[in-house]
């Protein structure tokens, strides 16, 4: 992670465009009268979903909306890296290269990409399809490695079948999201190794020993109560 | 009451404050960064950790309640090891330049880390750097110093209300920013060096001056506004080198205005060091001071006393004021007048040009109007008072006048006079909330009192205080906020038309007619030096400024810092002014020139002290004598009704950074004015 600042080129102008503006506004609505500050985080994400990333016009913007500072709408979007503050490309390629990715394997994922795309780690292809950034845990470690292609996780990538991906992008198709490698979910890959065997019912109670030993020790009790005290 | 121990000293605290409020009034201090107890609690330095017995972790005492039997431990092991522990991740990325750093010898983190501190790092890693910011002419950056206390943006967002300062980025990427790097356009930015508790942020027009141990300290008053903020000289040898705040709850609390910090500069240039008469040729020429009243009694000797006048100026002392009124007096003038602007207050009646709920009065008001004033730029401190009275709710605030942008919201009544009126005869609605309020206030300010039908204007106001309610048992609401430091100081001692005596109006007119034929300016620069006419001009002051100008004879008088001199703040509040260097050149202190004047024209005035001329003052209105207090004036009729034109304000101050004659031979404030007021022209290659 590094010190993150608004992009030197922006756009002129932000707003948001009809279909995006309604979103907005039910969001908005959501919370209560003089808390609409609170819809900040999923407004950047409008913003970001609409331009592709979050543009200083579109930070004005939001703040305006919502009745806040600039600054205050500044601070939330460089304080989460899932907002772009630079020019993403149409397919934005986060690969996660945090250890347990590293170990099975996604710096050849990584290295994949560059040659596929050209491009180094934090670029934008000159053509604007593709951009490439290595991103901290995104929470599948189970299938690692893992890259995330706009909302889409790829699990269970290597460099074969990320080239595959991309190849797949590249002719403007739409690539399968989920485990590339055959695997079902975050299921073993081969056979089970646990609760192989049929399930057993589980053994059932002596529910009338059990009240009767709960009889006695209450008539002991009372007993012992009504005793005389020495 | 809370019941606590700390250091096994017992205190009873109220409830809801926090352990290390509770530890400062048992006299215990407990080390803080970013803990400030005019801002809100942050609790992100941790340099407060004290050790709380059941507690698991050492607490941070800044943001922790306290608690019925409560033990807390600040100098215990486990406190000072978790503070160590503290000061060690913080000088991890805190650069050791404290010898080139401003901030050494009066730096929290330096004096802290000498008692928490390491003799050497364990960090052996790269040091962050951190890429300066713009924060503009008052506030240089030199972020890598910062350890993210966020006072300053918690300074600016809370009492300054201007929401540019905030924090970007996160973890070891934080970064105090204004947005965009734009200047902070606040009147209280210089605030936000004095909070800093490292070098992060410091003075940009003192940097690299001086240290604080080679400066002399006077406490004083200050004069750009007529606040009277308690203010610390600092100079070093004959130059005034900064101005600080000093606390007073009453007045200033610890802020104070750019203006007031940043136009000390202007006192070293454009002075006056000696006195001029207007040579043969029309040009000034260098004079001795015998022939400089030579030249003033020669032509005295020949006009009759009604032909003479006199006007002071803004920042003049109370004492000058006195001693010239003495001398006016026995030259046989009444026209004398200490308001430059006309305002149309009462002089006989005290009430009628006092903030007569004090300023401190603002925080217990619950409806507050304001009637053609621009308190943000009149008084920032004053203004900062109203947000801080807004922020804490249950106010209702109306403006008549234009709508400007005061840090607080609200209601606008209208933009023009007359519609004070209507408050007065209760067809307003706003006259009806100022009638349910418990205490209510009226603020009225210069744009209003200096038009021509000021008088009426005064005498509405005043039938909206009777009428709605403004003066009761142990309030009056009737509020005068001046812009002159001298302005109430004049008034108290009578440097007002006396008997038959022309006002400022009628001695301009009157000169322009040429029916006045010497005018004596005691700093008087506010004034229309074109409508003095033909007539012979005396200029007694400390800068060359508009007045000197137009003078005949230039007498070089003292500037606030280099003289004693009292002045009464708009609440009525009556201080003191100390020397903290000695007047240049052969300028001598104000009073003492009227004094030596006096002789000259045989007409002594006396006192030979200024003991004997402050005990003749005392004689002649007895509020001189209870210093730092305040006298509650009468509540006595003033005002003349008369209609009120249906016109707008003309404000006073149209450029705050340059409003006397020492802030405008200041550099700072015309770099202020360049960068806020002809809104930061583009910055070429010549710009340092």
């Amino acid at each position: 992670m590094s010190v993150r600042q608004l992009a030197k080129e922006q756009p002129d102008s932000f707003s948001f465009k009809p279909e995006y503006a309604e979103r907005a506004k039910r969001i908005i609505a959501k919370y209560p009268a003089g808390r609409q500050a609170s819809a900040v985080m999923p407004l950047l994400d409008l913003a970001q979903r609409q331009e592709g990333w979050v543009t200083k016009p579109a930070i004005d913007v939001i703040a305006q909306m919502l009745n806040m500072a600039s600054i205050r709408v500044l601070e939330v979007a460089t304080f989460y890296t899932m907002f772009e503050l630079h020019p993403v490309g149409k397919h934005h390629i986060q690969v996660c290269t945090n250890l347990p990715c590293q170990l099975r394997g996604s710096d050849a994922v990584v290295h994949a990409c560059k040659e596929k795309l050209g491009i180094g780690l934090g670029e934008r292809t000159a053509d604007g399809q593709f951009s490439l950034m290595e991103v901290e845990c995104a929470g599948a470690c189970v299938n690692a490695p893992m890259a995330q292609i706009g909302d889409d996780y790829f699990e269970d990538v290597d460099a074969t079948s990320m080239r595959k991906i991309i190849d797949a992008l590249k002719r403007g198709e739409k690539p399968k999201a989920g485990p590339q490698n055959g695997r079902v979910h975050s299921a073993p890959l081969g056979n089970f190794t646990s609760l192989t065997d049929e399930p057993k019912p589980a053994p059932m109670q002596d529910m009338a020993a059990a009240k009767a030993a709960f009889e006695k020790a209450k008539a002991d009790a009372a007993a012992k109560a009504a005793a005389p005290k020495t | 009451m809370t019941k606590l121990t700390i250091d096994g000293q017992q205190v009873e605290v109220p409830a809801n404050t926090t352990i290390i409020q509770a530890a400062e009034l048992a006299g215990v201090e407990i080390p803080r960064f970013c803990y400030h107890e005019r801002l809100s609690i942050a609790g992100n330095c941790r340099m407060c950790l004290v050790e709380v017995e059941k507690s698991p972790k050492p607490v941070a005492s800044c943001a922790m309640p306290v608690a019925e039997g409560m033990v807390v431990h600040t100098r215990s092991d486990k406190a000072n090891k978790a503070r160590n522990g503290v000061m060690e991740f913080l000088l991890i990325n805190h650069p050791l330049d404290c010898p080139i750093c401003d901030q050494g010898g009066e730096c929290d983190l330096q004096d802290q880390a000498m008692a928490y501190g390491s003799d050497r790092g364990r960090y052996e890693e790269n040091k962050r750097a951190v890429k300066d910011k713009n924060m503009g002419p008052l506030v240089s950056t030199i972020m890598t110093r910062c350890i993210h206390c966020t006072r300053c943006v918690r300074f600016a967002t809370e009492v300054a209300g201007v929401q540019e300062l905030g924090a970007t980025g996160r973890g070891e990427d934080m970064e105090i920013t204004t947005y965009l790097e734009k200047a902070l356009t606040s009147e209280l930015s210089g605030n936000v060096v004095d909070l800093c508790p490292v070098g992060a942020l410091t003075s940009k027009p003192y940097a690299f001056s001086a240290r604080p141990w080679e400066l002399r300290k006077t406490e004083s008053i200050d004069v750009m506004d007529a606040l009277g903020s308690a203010v610390r000289i600092d100079a070093r040898g004959r130059e005034v080198m900064r101005v600080l705040p000093r606390l007073n709850e009453t007045v200033n609390e610890e802020w104070l205005s750019d203006k007031a910090r940043h136009a000390c500069d202007g006192l070293q240039y454009q002075r006056l060091d000696k006195p001029y008469v207007r040579g043969a040729n029309g040009k000034l020429k260098e004079a001795t001071w015998a022939e400089a009243f030579a030249a003033i009694g020669a032509k005295l000797k020949n006009v009759a006393g009604p032909k003479v006048a006199a006007l002071s100026g803004d920042l003049v002392d109370a004492e000058s004021m006195f001693a010239l009124k003495q001398l006016m007096t026995s030259l046989g003038s009444a026209n004398i007048d200490c308001r430059q602007d006309g305002a149309a207050v009462n002089p006989a009646v005290r009430a009628s040009y006092l903030f007569n709920s004090g300023i401190a009065g603002i925080e217990e008001a619950d409806a507050i109007l304001i009637v053609g004033s621009d308190p943000r730029r009149e008084a920032p401190v004053l203004n900062a008072r109203i947000r801080k009275r807004y922020l804490r709710g249950n106010v209702q605030i109306g403006v008549i006048g234009d709508a400007l942008d005061l840090t607080y919201k609200y209601q606008h009544l209208a933009n023009r006079a007359d519609a004070l009126s209507k408050i007065a005869d209760g067809s307003h609605a706003f006259a009806q909330t100022l009638k349910n309020a418990k205490k209510p206030m009226i603020i009225l300010g210069m744009a209003v009192l200096s038009r021509a039908d000021g008088a009426a204007i005064l005498a509405a106001a005043r039938q909206v205080a009777d009428t709605c309610g403004l003066v009761k048992d142990g309030w009056n609401g009737f509020n005068v906020l001046h812009t002159a430091a001298g302005r109430v100081g004049g008034l108290d001692v009578g440097f007002a038309p006396g008997a038959g005596g022309k006002d400022t109006r009628g001695i301009l007119d009157s000169a322009a007619k040429g029916e006045i034929e010497v005018v004596y300016l005691l700093g008087a620069d506010e004034i229309d030096t074109a409508k003095l006419g033909k007539a012979f001009v005396i200029y007694q002051g400390h800068h060359g400024d508009r007045g000197a100008h137009r003078a005949d004879v230039v007498l070089p008088g003292a500037a606030y810092t280099e003289k004693s001199g009292t002045y009464v703040n708009t609440e009525g509040r009556v201080q003191r002014a100390e020397r903290a260097v000695f007047p240049p050149g052969d300028a001598r202190e104000d009073w003492a020139i009227v004094r030596a004047l006096s002789d000259v024209l045989g007409k002594k005035l006396p006192f030979d002290s200024l003991d004997q001329l402050r005990a003749a003052m005392r004689v002649a209105n007895p509020i001189f004598a209870a210093l730092d207090s305040v006298t509650k004036a009468m509540w006595s009729p003033f005002g003349t009704a008369g209609s009120i034109a249906a016109t707008g304000f003309d404000y006073p101050i149209k450029n705050y950074y340059m409003t006397d004659s020492i802030s405008r031979a200041s550099r700072t404030m015309a770099q202020c004015t360049e960068e806020f007021v002809m809104g930061g022209k583009a910055r070429t290659g010549t710009h340092g």
